[in-house]
């Protein structure tokens, strides 16, 4: 499993770049950079379904995050580049305690659970052997999500819904111009 | 919002037809391949922006545009729902696979009950969902204004 | 052992992005780091060493007896629409954020709240 390793270094190196750089087009590729190393993670890992969903979600979201800095502030952050060094120093010193606080914890649940690679498939052998013979589906995943477990997809379709009505919402207001409205 | 250079229109006239044509291919197959509705859906909804950034738009085909991905994505969550009844009225209970299995047999095109057409609802409703969100983030300032 | 922790670094760095930095777009930003992570995380609890992809293909498993050695199933079904949930609450943030653009004309939540009055 070399290639997860190495997949899981560009991941988080991406992640301190996305995090720390000035320029806000720089951090939107960045992320995308992020988020096309968990795709192929996702194929490592025998998930074809999550890997391109992922890829075309992940190339929709750096293309609205570049509609919206171009739109706006064309290039650069806000931040103030030098000074206040003190102050920033102490804050990562103070969360760099809590990090290794929450690892230190978290660590002692992660034993709990079954070693990487051996999980405990107690009700998924169900699925496994009788799935295909019980819905006629041969992909066992679009089995499960549209037939066996098909309240958490209209969860998902009424969660979009309501994302697209927020959206056309806040930005209608933005159009209007003319005192006395709001 | 403009459009862009020449050999951006020449390259999306050429693929626009074939990126339409796979979404709904990985959406109409989405019960024997890895894939499904929001792969597909997702998918469309890329071409269609592609489309829309590289020809540019006025005013007016912007509202239009905004029209019909309304009406789709609401056609889209009926269907959803009509099926989900149907379940409900066919057999016995609500989100129940209302049969068809004597249609068909495995690992072929017709075959599953309701999936490959809950498949179709999902790639309307996400398809379309993300198009208007698009159109309201990056176009242009008074496409709204009714 | 180690993806998982790797999984709860990259949490880490997303919950240090949202809480220190002062640039609206940085912020959502860090939401999504967060969301990779969590997303990331389930996908890696299912997976099963030396099994397969769980699509049924060729015409011998279609019998009722054979065994099949495929990966863990459920976390896949759980992870596709929060890929999809995680995208449509990114576009809404976006949007917010656009909205207090037009009206503050800034992107740093300080200038927000001193010129909020």
């Amino acid at each position: 499993m070399l290639e997860l390793y190495l997949l899981l270094a560009v991941m988080l190196a991406s992640a301190l770049v996305a995090s720390e750089t000035k320029n806000l087009l720089a951090a939107a590729v960045a992320l995308g950079l992020v988020g096309f190393s968990v795709a192929i993670m996702f194929i490592l890992v025998q998930a074809p379904d999550l890997a391109i969903v992922q890829i075309v979600v992940e190339t929709l979201t750096v293309v609205i995050f570049t509609a919206v800095i171009l739109r706006t502030t064309e290039v650069d952050t806000t931040v103030l580049g030098s000074g206040l060094k003190m102050e920033t120093a102490m804050f990562v010193a103070a969360f760099l305690a809590f990090g290794g606080l929450f690892l230190a914890l978290i660590v002692g649940v992660l034993r709990e659970l079954p070693r990487f690679g051996e999980p405990v498939m107690r009700v998924a052998q169900e699925y496994v052997q009788l799935g295909l013979e019980r819905t006629g589906a041969a992909n066992i995943v679009a089995a499960i999500i549209l037939d066996f477990r098909g309240y958490d997809t209209l969860g998902e379709a009424t969660v979009l819904f309501t994302a697209v009505v927020g959206v056309l919402t806040v930005l209608r207001l933005a159009a209007r111009k003319k005192p006395g409205e709001f | 919002m403009k459009g862009m250079s020449l050999i951006v229109q020449v390259i999306t006239r050429l693929m626009a037809g074939i990126l339409l044509l796979y979404g709904g291919y990985i959406t109409l197959h989405g019960h024997l391949t890895p894939g499904g509705g929001f792969a597909g859906g997702v998918l469309i909804a890329a071409a269609l922006i592609l489309v829309s950034l590289a020809f540019g738009s006025v005013e007016q085909v912007e509202r239009r545009e905004y029209i019909l991905s309304s009406i789709f994505e609401s056609s889209g969550g009926v269907l959803f729902i009509g099926l989900a009844l149907a379940g409900y009225v066919v057999v016995d209970s609500f989100f129940r696979n209302a049969g068809l299995y004597y249609l068909g047999q495995p690992l072929q095109l017709v075959s599953g009950g309701i999936i490959p057409l809950a498949n179709i609802a999902i790639m309307l409703k996400v398809g379309a969902g993300l198009f208007a969100i698009f159109l309201a983030l990056g176009a242009s300032r008074f496409v709204m204004r009714e | 052992m180690i993806p998982y922790i790797a999984c709860v670094l990259l949490f880490l760095i997303g919950l240090y992005v949202v809480i220190s930095k002062r640039n609206l777009i940085k912020i959502v930003i860090g939401f999504s780091l967060i969301e990779y992570a969590v997303n990331l995380f389930f996908a890696l609890v299912g997976f099963k060493k030396g099994a397969l992809a769980p699509i049924i293909t060729s015409g011998e498993q279609v019998r009722m007896g054979v065994a099949r050695n495929f990966v863990d199933p459920i976390p896949q079904a759980l992870v596709l629409t929060a890929i999809v949930i995680g995208l449509s609450t990114t576009a809404l943030m976006l949007s917010l954020a656009l909205r207090l653009y037009e009206k503050y004309k800034t992107f740093d939540i300080s200038e927000i709240r001193r010129l909020k009055g």
